[in-house]
């Protein structure tokens, strides 16, 4: 397809041959094990039951990021575009089901009824379409005028997008962070001495769910397939009759449905939002996707859960204000020493 | 009227144009080679009939549509199908993923079965490799599958880019043998090739290209025979 994805696969591959390859793997290797010898004498310390509680807030904030890592994940297997927009779709996710909540009677403090659970089943819909719309609008009129462009072209564009979806967000609610109602019972169950929150259990439930579907979907169904196949040759794809704009289109919106949904479950579990969230959750959902592979779904999958891990670890075992750095560390590091990230590529392309 | 008629179609690349008033026909039954040196304009008249390019200018019918301005995944449907040049099967999917990308744009899907075993007979190394990936079998393997995936659309007009470029002598009598074979069975062939000699020996007709336009055409032995094309393209 396009000479600078095929560029940057031959220097990938090239990277990953040979003896250098496997001095870089085992370097990698050899920083990973000291961060975990590390982080072991320090959950040694702490004891059991601070680490179980630590691991329920990391499997279900990895969670939430192995979901926005999807979108980008699934967009650039299909277009080589990095959708920077991505990130703020699901920050427009959490405002908007922040905003929908008490439209549907959910308030702060109210009893959570079996008709609560309606409502929000309700609202996890309506904002999960309204964030797809979203995405195949951008699609519809940024990228596709774009699609025959040069590579920088629609990477600049999406930039863009994103800085403009950010000022519409900072339009709708302002510059500080946002109260996101807290409609959950607060209610939970202790296991080793930790308390595993109804919050924690949903967070981890649905994004479990949606990532079991989504597998399912991209395996076995006729769209599946169709993506699978514009993803690895578009020519191709069209000669099988494939309708590649149609295609394209609904890898955006599956996207933009996962993004919606974890929106919703970041204002839900951590009650705040904020304008430039999606910048700050799609940098690091985007360094989950490298760091799986990016293009490859299941590495976004596996990447979002582990970065998101690392995140929390890092928050609840060392100092907060380095998280960030150690996030984009994780970031260079794997660039360096693993370019086709955890799951890359492994077949050649031709 | 022909199966294939395609009148006097130019096509730009850019400001370049690589085919001048192209007009050929395809019709039932028939293998139509087309020849011609590197750049002459031979995938690129494929490309157009399949729709990936658009002529500027004449017309292409395909079983009495015009289907000049239609896209790629709707002339599929109309019963079109290429196995194009350098094979392009999607390479992270199984040969037997391959094969059944080929039935995506079939409304009529009963007897798949039966199909995946006719390639299957057409072809029996792909058989042994039904559950390896694509991009993983050998340049022979792989202008096997591209030519059953092809098949598997149950296409009324099969086209074949350059099927015999890189393979082993063996392996290129086998591809020709099976195009011979499915021609018996009554599918049109467009075979567009460099291997003009063994092109035209199975041909009943076939066109000459150069830099765009046709310059010759008649029946493979005629063409066999003429002192310019043997001059040209057979080496003699």
């Amino acid at each position: 397809m396009g000479t600078i994805g095929e560029a940057v696969r031959r220097r990938r591959s090239g990277l990953r041959a040979g003896v250098a390859g496997r001095i870089l793997d085992f370097a990698l290797i050899a920083i990973i094990a000291a961060f975990l010898i590390l982080l072991g004498t320090k959950v040694v310390a702490q004891g059991g039951s601070f680490f179980v509680q630590i691991l329920t807030f990391a499997v279900a904030n990895g969670g939430i990021y192995a979901l926005i890592a999807l979108g980008y994940t699934m967009v650039y297997g299909i277009i080589e575009l990095i959708n920077f927009a991505h990130g703020d779709v699901f920050a427009f996710g959490a405002f908007l089901s922040g905003s929908l909540l008490p439209i549907f009677g959910l308030r702060e403090g109210g009893a959570f009824t079996p008709v609560s659970a309606v409502a929000l089943l309700a609202v996890f819909a309506l904002t999960m379409l309204a964030c797809a719309f979203l995405n195949i609008s951008i699609e519809r009129i940024a990228y596709r005028p774009l699609r025959h462009a040069p590579r920088l072209a629609p990477l600049i564009t999406a930039v863009g997008v994103s800085f403009f979806l950010e000022g519409a967000l900072f339009l709708w609610k302002g510059p500080s962070n946002v109260h996101y109602p807290n409609i959950l019972p607060n209610a939970g169950f202790e296991l080793f001495g930790a308390t595993i929150g109804v919050k924690d259990l949903l967070v981890i439930g649905i994004s479990l769910i949606l990532m079991f579907a989504l597998g399912l979907f991209v395996q076995r169904s006729r769209l599946g397939k169709a993506m699978r196949a514009t993803a690895q040759d578009r020519d191709a794809a069209l000669l099988m009759g494939i309708d590649i704009d149609r295609t394209i289109a609904a890898t955006f919106f599956i996207g933009a449905i996962l993004a919606g949904a974890g929106g919703t479950m970041y204002g839900l579990y951590y009650n705040t939002s904020v304008f430039d969230l999606g910048f700050s959750a799609g940098l690091v959902a985007f360094t989950a996707a490298v760091f799986g592979g990016i293009g490859n779904i299941y590495g976004a999958a596996i990447g979002g859960m582990v970065i998101g891990m690392i995140r929390t670890f890092w928050d609840g075992y060392f100092d907060s204000a380095w998280t960030d750095v150690m996030i984009f560390t994780i970031l260079i590091l794997v660039l360096i020493f693993r370019p086709t990230g955890l799951l890359g590529m492994r077949v050649p392309e031709k | 009227m022909a199966l294939l008629e395609i009148s006097k179609i130019d096509v730009f690349y850019g400001r370049v144009q690589a085919l001048r008033a192209v007009t050929l026909s395809v019709d039932a039954g028939e293998i139509v080679a087309l020849i011609g040196s590197n750049g002459a304009g031979k995938t690129t008249t494929l490309r157009t009939i399949s729709g990936l390019m658009h002529p500027t200018g004449g017309k292409i019918v395909f079983d009495g549509r015009e289907l000049q301005q239609t896209k790629a995944h709707e002339i599929v449907k109309t019963g079109i199908c290429q196995s194009p040049e350098g094979r392009r099967l999607f390479p992270r999917m199984t040969v037997f993923d391959n094969l059944m990308m080929g039935t995506y744009a079939r409304k009529e899907l009963s007897g798949l079965q039966d199909d995946i075993a006719n390639v299957y007979e057409l072809f029996p190394r792909l058989k042994e490799r039904t559950k390896q990936l694509a991009g993983t079998l050998s340049g022979g393997e792989q202008q096997m599958l591209a030519i059953g995936r092809a098949l598997m659309a149950h296409p009324k007009l099969l086209m074949l880019d350059e099927p015999s470029l890189g393979l082993a002598p063996i392996l290129v009598e086998t591809i020709f043998r099976v195009c011979t074979d499915i021609n018996a069975k009554g599918m049109p062939i467009l075979l567009v090739e460099q291997n003009a000699s063994k092109a035209l020996e199975i041909a009943h007709r076939a066109y000459v290209l150069e830099t765009g336009s046709i310059v010759q055409t008649g029946t493979g032995k005629e063409l066999l025979s003429s002192p310019d094309v043997q001059r040209a393209y057979l080496g003699m």
